[in-house]
């Protein structure tokens, strides 16, 4: 049973559509080991649902419908922008996973981002019990990685801009403020310095992103954006 | 292109599902009102009934009304959200042209209309305007941890969840309905909302932590 949660504000953010990438991929896969989490964010849409239907309705033009006929007739489908999520670690979309015992076989959407399974994942070491896989390099100021860390292994002490989450996936560890074990998202702040120990058991997996401050495009947001210019 | 040339087919005469059965009995056994609401939406069975018809016998009448409803407010959402009127107005024709490709895929049971349609204009306006993906878990994926604690509601239909949620919201103290609708218009970290509101972040946080206890409780999920 998961008992770390991410924090009431990123999950609505989720929910709302405000999510950057990385993390939205690290809550949705959270959500996919969580059902409590499900039940929360299900909840949140829900009220996004209620809130789009109550929103003051706009002019349409006046040909909308005429031209959302004319694309049904002719076939067409708006085509997402963005190519799947597949070959960011090399490989294919991941499909069913594969190999793995059930405690640690990866759940989607990550599955489909590391190419379907950990085997696919190309590790770089970093120390004697340490290695790592970048992910979603192109979000600048993000970070996002794997992290494989040995039984009983440390990671270096360090601190970061912005947030850190951290979901473990297999295995678990300590730190200085709870054990983590698979399902569980670890949150550390810029002003906590933290150094995650893996259990003796086993290696630990984790998928960790830290984040950069949002960029703004509500109306109050455009304002700060315009405030903070000066 | 008029919709009667289109559709020469009447849609009051398709004949609906066993979910839209079972929707009907479960919401006359908890009295939510089905008829059309003050606002003079038309109720789900209708939403359901055409939803039905447009997935079965491709019907542009039916279209056509759920267009109506719900065109001009997936628009206003996408414009509320910093969308320009064309940015918008596209987006929304592409939001309803896989409202007509996805018919086929909407399961009343799961999902009520409104939320449905509401999680598939965030994900077009995710595509579009910050050009990213929207990672989201599979229900079906056999890696998902399932549900070991159902809960007591677990079995509410989807179309009465919506209900019961909006009577909630409805219920909530005016800031803490302010502040869950401010939520999914404003793109902005709750400290920069609190600071717009000259509130302290604590209250701005501990506010929508308790509007969605309440929603929460309305569900049946809480005590």
């Amino acid at each position: 049973m998961t008992e770390h949660h991410p924090d009431h504000e990123t999950l609505l953010d989720y929910a709302a559509g405000h999510s950057r990438e990385p993390v939205a991929l690290l809550v949705a896969t959270h959500l996919a080991l969580c059902p409590q989490c499900r039940r929360e964010v299900a909840a949140m849409e829900e009220v996004g649902g209620v809130v789009l239907e109550e929103n003051e309705p706009s002019n349409v033009d006046e040909h909308s419908l005429d031209a959302v006929l004319a694309r049904i007739e002719r076939g067409d489908r708006p085509e997402s922008t963005q190519a799947p999520a597949a070959g960011e670690q090399g490989g294919e979309r991941g499909g069913e996973p594969s190999g793995e015992p059930e405690a640690s076989a990866i759940p989607r959407p990550l599955r489909d981002y590391i190419g379907g399974s950990l085997d696919r994942v190309h590790w770089k070491r970093l120390s004697g019990k340490v290695a790592e896989a970048r992910l979603l390099d192109r979000h600048s100021g993000f970070e996002t990685r794997l992290m494989r860390i040995g039984a009983g292994g440390r990671i270096p002490v360090h601190t970061h801009e912005g947030r850190e989450f951290t979901l473990v996936l297999k295995g678990g560890f300590t730190d200085e403020f709870g054990h983590y074990v698979r399902g569980d998202v670890a949150k550390a702040d810029s002003d906590m310095t933290h150094q995650p120990v893996a259990d003796a058991d086993g290696e630990c997996i984790c998928l960790a992103v830290t984040d950069a401050p949002l960029r703004f495009t509500g109306p109050m947001g455009k304002l700060i954006n315009i405030i903070n210019r000066f | 292109m008029a919709l009667a040339e289109l559709n020469p087919v009447g849609r009051k005469s398709v004949v609906v599902g066993c979910s839209y059965a079972s929707l009907h009995t479960h919401m006359r056994e908890r009295t939510v009102n089905l008829a059309r609401d003050e606002s003079g939406k038309p109720g789900p069975e209708a939403f359901a009934g055409w939803m039905v018809s447009i997935a079965q016998s491709s019907d542009r009448d039916a279209f056509g009304e759920v267009f109506a409803y719900f065109a001009p407010r997936v628009k206003s959402y996408l414009m509320r959200l910093g969308a320009n009127n064309d940015q918008a107005e596209d987006m929304m024709q592409d939001v309803m042209l896989l409202v007509w490709r996805r018919a086929g895929q909407f399961d009343p049971a799961q999902a009520s209309l409104s939320t449905w349609i509401f999680t598939i204009a965030r994900n077009r306006r995710i595509d579009v305007l910050r050009k990213e993906r929207r990672p989201e878990f599979d229900p079906e994926d056999p890696a998902l941890v399932r549900d070991a604690d159902p809960q007591p509601d677990a079995n509410v239909e989807a179309e009465q969840r919506h209900a019961l949620i909006r009577e909630a919201i409805d219920d909530l103290p005016e800031e803490q309905a302010e502040l869950l609708r401010l939520n999914f218009f404003e793109e902005l970290p709750h400290s920069a909302i609190a600071e717009q509101l000259g509130l302290p972040l604590g209250t701005v946080k501990s506010r929508l932590r308790l509007a969605m206890t309440r929603m929460r409780k309305a569900l049946g999920e809480l005590e």
